[in-house]
């Protein structure tokens, strides 16, 4: 994938921040891309945060990078659901909250882990051309600043990454599994 | 080599672990609420699948129920819908329910413990981080999303990398007015709210060990706001007391049984941790947040840092931080007006938070120009306080006494805090908007946040008592 990046440089963004406690009562997954970053992105009546990254016209693009601790607090998956709603395929961060990137590779979201230098380097790229792209390659696991062709390679699963490449989800592996939870079960003499 | 309490409950309910997979783990315990559930079931109908082990399920609504007049209709429709959803779920897939109305009914993670649900040795996971709260018990508890709800629905297993161990002990005795909650809000202030992330952590130590279960709960409870994967600390006489004679705890022989098999979980003399770090409980002072992640947090006496204090990648989000709080840097916090009381959330609601805080009001009136809101965290909470005379205690003190649920922990429900307005809480997140747009938290321990009650201000509750 190559795409032009939006640049969000605030860290622990937490998932309240991508997707707040009001919005979480739709029973379905669809629809809470409207509601991303609901409160930096608009006011009280609604209308739109003109100091927004998402609100300014210059930065597009199907990659969100951000600053470190990216998806703290809540467990909510609605904030990988919002993400993906919106339009992102992959966040770009130098460090994850671990319940936020299992929900976001549930999701076919890809988390790129970079070093704190790298992800800077990515910031001052954008902020000296916002229509600097970055390229994402999965299968070989790095991302390059195309302007400046710097790379780097990031760190994913294999089984998860398996798991992206061909649009298979945990539950197909974990239901060929039931005879030997069966035999587990049968092994236990507690439930605990 | 020995090994850790986690490894020890980990590693027994491996189901299968090949080379590239995540380990498929065996869950005991699953419990659901309205808000992260529905699209799992949507999920299990999609596929044409029933819940593989119902009765290794159980339900509450928790996150958006009101807690004034829960004997009426829920008037916000959405926050009805979510209600009646995971009733009619629960009811289609076989799923016990402790709704709206049922006398278990309550925050989830206070209703595990209480009925005895929670128990040493388990596995448990919840659509909700605070599941870690369930560690107290020796249990390897933590919180999930919705994908994986489904998985464990529709297997009783969850696939997941395991995580690392942490020890994090607590040595020497606490100090007058120091309570659980000062303890981990201490810890995540001196580690941040990233300090623990990739780790499971299990709390040791003398001060530890002193704990009641329930203060105990709110210690694990938070694990999460420092990034851990969940918190746990080895099962004692204070656990198996606690449990003993709970509604569904083991009963006779069966109660023999598992006390024999508890009393092996603890880490082996010689077992090794990836990280181990070491607090003296005599340093720690009450706390409070002063920032918008609860690892921005001080002694009550302490000083906000100055912009100086703090490193240049940092400082813009620093910046940021108190701007939304309207708090300048190198400012102090005591003093401070407050406009709200918030004693509540699965971190601070069960009894004895609310005896404590009933011990300290006695006798005193809240400040005129608070509100104070206790919301205890079940109906069995509620009753005991009552039973109790607790609730003419906060009657007498201008306290409202609410009904069981999330409340203004997240604001899904009515709620909420101003915008503007600063509320003093026992929750556990001080992000922005968490308890309404706009609206500003201090989180502290039930004995700080009653004396903010008493006298309007941020207090040094230890010149109260």
């Amino acid at each position: 994938m190559v795409s032009t990046a939006v640049p969000l440089s605030i860290e622990n963004i937490d998932t309240d921040q991508i997707i707040p406690a009001r919005f979480l009562k739709a029973t379905t997954r669809e629809g809470f891309g409207e509601n991303l970053f609901r409160d930096w992105r608009f006011d009280e009546q609604g209308a739109p945060k003109k100091d927004f990254v998402l609100n300014n016209p210059v930065y597009k693009g199907r990659i969100l990078v951000a600053g470190k601790n990216f998806g703290c607090g809540s467990s909510r998956e609605h904030a990988a659901w919002a993400l993906g709603d919106y339009g992102f395929k992959a966040v770009v961060s130098s460090f994850f909250a671990d319940i936020f990137k299992n929900n976001a590779l549930n999701n076919f979201i890809l988390p790129i882990q970079v070093s704190d230098e790298f992800l800077q380097q990515i910031f001052s790229a954008i902020e000296k051309d916002p229509a600097a792209a970055l390229e994402v390659n999965l299968e070989e696991q790095y991302i390059r600043i195309v302007p400046t062709g710097e790379q780097q390679q990031f760190d994913i699963n294999p089984y998860k990454k398996t798991c992206l490449l061909n649009g298979y989800d945990d539950i197909d592996y974990l239901l060929s599994l039931r005879e030997q939870i069966g035999t587990y079960e049968a092994s236990r003499p507690f439930n605990f | 080599m020995g090994k850790t309490l986690f490894d020890k409950i980990w590693d027994s309910h491996i189901v299968a672990s090949k080379p590239g997979f995540p380990d498929a783990v065996y869950i005991n315990t699953h419990f659901i609420h309205e808000v992260t559930s529905p699209q799992a079931f949507d999920g299990l109908r999609k596929r044409g699948i029933p819940v593989f082990r119902p009765g290794k399920t159980r339900a509450t609504a928790d996150h958006n129920v009101p807690t004034v007049d829960q004997h009426l209709p829920i008037k916000e429709a959405l926050s009805r819908k979510q209600v009646e959803m995971l009733t009619t779920n629960t009811a289609e897939f076989g799923v016990e329910l402790y709704g709206l109305g049922h006398r278990y009914q309550g925050i989830v993670h206070v209703i595990g413990p209480e009925l005895g649900i929670t128990l040493p040795g388990m596995t448990i996971v919840c659509g909700d981080s605070h599941t870690s709260t369930h560690g107290a018990f020796g249990a390897v508890a933590f919180g999930i999303g919705t994908s994986e709800v489904e998985q464990v629905l529709a297997t009783q297993c969850i696939l997941q990398y395991k995580p690392k161990r942490m020890k994090i002990e607590v040595n020497g005795q606490l100090k007058k007015g120091v309570v659980s909650k000062d303890i981990i809000l201490y810890i995540i202030s001196k580690i941040s709210a990233s300090g623990a992330t990739g780790y499971f952590v299990e709390y040791a130590g003398e001060a530890i060990r002193g704990l009641s279960m329930e203060a105990r709960m709110t210690i694990c409870n938070m694990s999460i706001e420092m990034g851990a994967r969940g918190g746990l600390i080895a099962p004692d006489s204070t656990t198996f007391d606690y449990i003993k004679g709970r509604e569904f705890a083991p009963k006779g022989e069966d109660w023999n049984k598992a006390l024999a098999c508890w009393q092996t979980l603890h880490t082996d003399e010689d077992a090794v941790f990836d990280k181990v770090l070491s607090f003296d409980a005599a340093d720690i002072e009450p706390q409070i947040t002063y920032g918008t992640n609860p690892g921005m947090g001080m002694g009550v006496t302490q000083h906000i840092p100055s912009l100086g204090d703090i490193e240049d990648k940092e400082k813009p989000s620093f910046s940021k931080s108190l701007q939304y709080m309207d708090l300048a840097p190198g400012s102090r916090l005591l003093g401070k007006k407050v406009d709200y009381v918030f004693i509540g959330s699965c971190t601070n609601s069960r009894i004895e938070d609310l005896r404590m805080v009933a011990g300290f009001v006695k006798g005193k009136k809240k400040a005129d120009d608070v509100t104070v809101w206790i919301v205890p965290g079940s109906k069995q909470v509620e009753a005991q306080a009552i039973e109790e005379g607790i609730d003419k205690i906060f009657e007498a003190a201008g306290f409202q006494l609410r009904q069981p649920g999330c409340s203004a922990c997240l604001g899904m429900n009515e709620d909420k805090i101003p915008a503007g307005k600063y509320c003093i809480a026992t929750s556990n997140r001080n992000f922005e908007g968490r308890q309404g747009p706009n609206a500003r938290t201090f989180l502290a321990s039930p004995l700080t946040a009653a004396a903010a009650a008493i006298t309007g201000r941020v207090t040094d509750v230890r010149e109260l008592i």
